[in-house]
């Protein structure tokens, strides 16, 4: 064989060994997804979005108390761990001194590997006891710590990776830093940031732990940020250590909802932000 | 009016690296001044110190005295973001800003100096834009991204977002090393033209570049300004053997 068919052929397997790699990385996904729709399409109907869960024995019911409240958590965890997190990643980026941005960074990533039901306990000494009841707000603050690391990072990384010569241009312009800051680094960065934050609300759309003794899970709707609140993950884990096969159909159809969830918010932040990765041209 | 910019017995830094060692020069108003050198001659620093712009490195340090019309630059009191814009500034590598259009781009200064009259917006960007010699190119779509334009476009917006201010000097750091001859040609035409109205300060290391652009030639050599005057004069008959190798060719 000469040389350069054994390279021809070479080139081939490697191709088709990276393809078949990426292959594997994408299947567990895709195998998820697909049981999921299997197990939870049965119970998944109309009324699974709009009505409460009947109590047992009863047929039918859904979990719009659930998916409501998810989603009242997740933009609760948004509410604290957003600005904080955006705020706290553009001066890790943007600040000439070492030492205090040195100290935080190393924090948010032990933060990060801190298990999440530790969390959950945090915010049940800081909010559940001192209001001596089970509460929307302390599930929220315990999905906005676990967010927090998260979008700190990512904004970082973003912020840094804004050339310096568009700063330059700024600044040459005669813009004030923070100016500069709000008006041209953070727009430049925003796609990515956005996409971290998509991370982020990902990651703690499917936490169950945190929420165990915080948001606590509620049957019925919730009354107040103040009182317990239902959440998908609290949910489908109740129905699924139930011994009820109604139940367990459900929790499937909980499980697959979450996931579509969390998927179409990903590909909602992706439109959004299509332009922004096209426009960004040679600076990309 | 004015006497333009002047300089005295400057000093910079990188940390403890000292890059200008007692820089002596003046830039006079109506009129092209030129720095040549070899690559980390300090050309560059040189113009950043005018607006103040070395200072925006970490551990870059700068004295002496840098007069506008006989204001000192450096006064305990001077603020370097109205210095800014005052003295305008182009880079070497086109920088728009990516998120914006090319109209936002050339309004960038003014808007966010606080203008918000949308005719005079307008007007405003015209003018620079015509002034900047790309208005014929671009005029028709002014909403498409600034990043679009191909490299010479995207400096005449450059030029043209630091002339929008009307600022009374222009310094141009090496505006053509990342442009082709055609591009290049464009810009020196507009340098030309600009010269008219404005004190130019610019910085390159194309020998050819200075002669054909500027009035007033700088030459500079490991942070020293070696030989400093009339463009023609430099170039054809320098006082210093340096400058002599320089501008024949012999090293750089």
């Amino acid at each position: 064989m000469s040389r350069a068919a054994a390279r021809r052929a070479t080139n081939a397997a490697m191709n088709v060994l990276a393809a078949l790699a990426a292959v594997v990385v994408i299947l567990p996904l895709v195998l998820i997804f697909g049981f999921l729709v299997f197990q939870g399409s049965t119970a998944l109907n109309v009324d699974f979005f709009l009505h409460l869960p009947k109590p047992v024995g009863e047929p039918g019911g859904g979990m719009a108390n659930a998916i409501a409240g998810s989603l009242i958590l997740i933009g609760l965890a948004a509410l604290f761990g957003l600005p904080l997190g955006i705020l706290g990643g553009v001066y890790l980026a943007e600040s000439r001194d070492r030492r205090l941005p040195w100290i935080c960074r190393f924090l948010a990533d032990v933060l990060n590997g801190v298990p999440s039901i530790v969390i959950g306990i945090f915010a049940y000494t800081l909010i559940v006891l001192p209001l001596r009841h089970f509460s929307a707000l302390a599930g929220g603050v315990a999905l906005g710590v676990i967010m927090l690391p998260i979008i700190l990072r990512t904004t970082e990384e973003l912020v840094r990776m804004v050339p310096a010569s568009l700063r330059e241009a700024a600044l040459a312009l005669g813009l004030p830093q923070w100016k500069v800051i709000l008006r041209i680094v953070l727009p430049t960065a925003r796609a990515g940031i956005i996409t971290g934050v998509m991370v982020a609300v990902a990651r703690i759309a499917g936490e169950t732990a945190p929420l165990l003794f915080t948001a606590f899970g509620n049957r019925f709707w919730h009354h107040g940020l103040d009182q317990p609140i239902a959440a998908l993950p609290l949910q489908i884990f109740a129905y699924a250590i139930s011994p009820y096969d109604d139940w367990h159909r459900q929790a499937w159809a909980g499980a697959l909802v979450l996931i579509s969830l969390v998927l179409v918010m990903s590909l909602l932040a992706r439109l959004a932000t299509k332009g922004l990765y096209n426009r960004r041209g040679n600076y990309g | 009016m004015a006497d333009g910019i002047r300089i005295t017995r400057l000093n910079a830094w990188f940390g403890p690296h000292r890059v200008l060692k007692d820089i002596d020069l003046t830039a006079v108003p109506r009129a092209v001044t030129a720095i040549i050198g070899p690559s980390g001659c300090g050309k560059s620093t040189c113009v950043r110190c005018i607006n103040r712009m070395h200072e925006v490195v970490p551990g870059a340090r700068v004295t002496g005295r840098v007069e506008l019309n006989g204001e000192d630059l450096y006064a305990p009191g001077a603020d370097p973001v109205e210095i800014r814009r005052r003295i305008g500034m182009v880079f070497q590598k086109p920088n728009p800003f990516p998120t914006m259009s090319i109209f936002d781009n050339v309004a960038a200064g003014l808007r966010l100096a606080g203008m918000r009259n949308r005719a005079a917006l307008n007007e405003a960007v015209e003018r620079a834009l015509l002034h900047a010699a790309l208005w014929d190119e671009v005029k028709d779509e002014l909403g498409k991204s600034g990043v679009g334009l191909s490299g010479g476009q995207q400096q005449r917006l450059c030029i043209a977002r630091a002339l929008a201010v009307e600022p009374e000097v222009l310094l141009m750091d090496e505006p053509c090393s990342a442009l082709d001859p055609i591009a290049t040609g464009k810009i020196e035409e507009l340098i030309v033209e600009l010269r008219k109205e404005l004190t130019i300060v610019i910085v390159t290391h194309n020998m050819q570049q200075a002669a054909r652009v500027s009035d007033w030639t700088g030459f500079f050599l490991l942070g020293e300004m070696i030989e400093f005057g009339p463009t023609r004069g430099l170039f054809t008959s320098p006082r210093d053997s340096r400058t002599e190798d320089y501008v024949t060719g012999r090293f750089g």
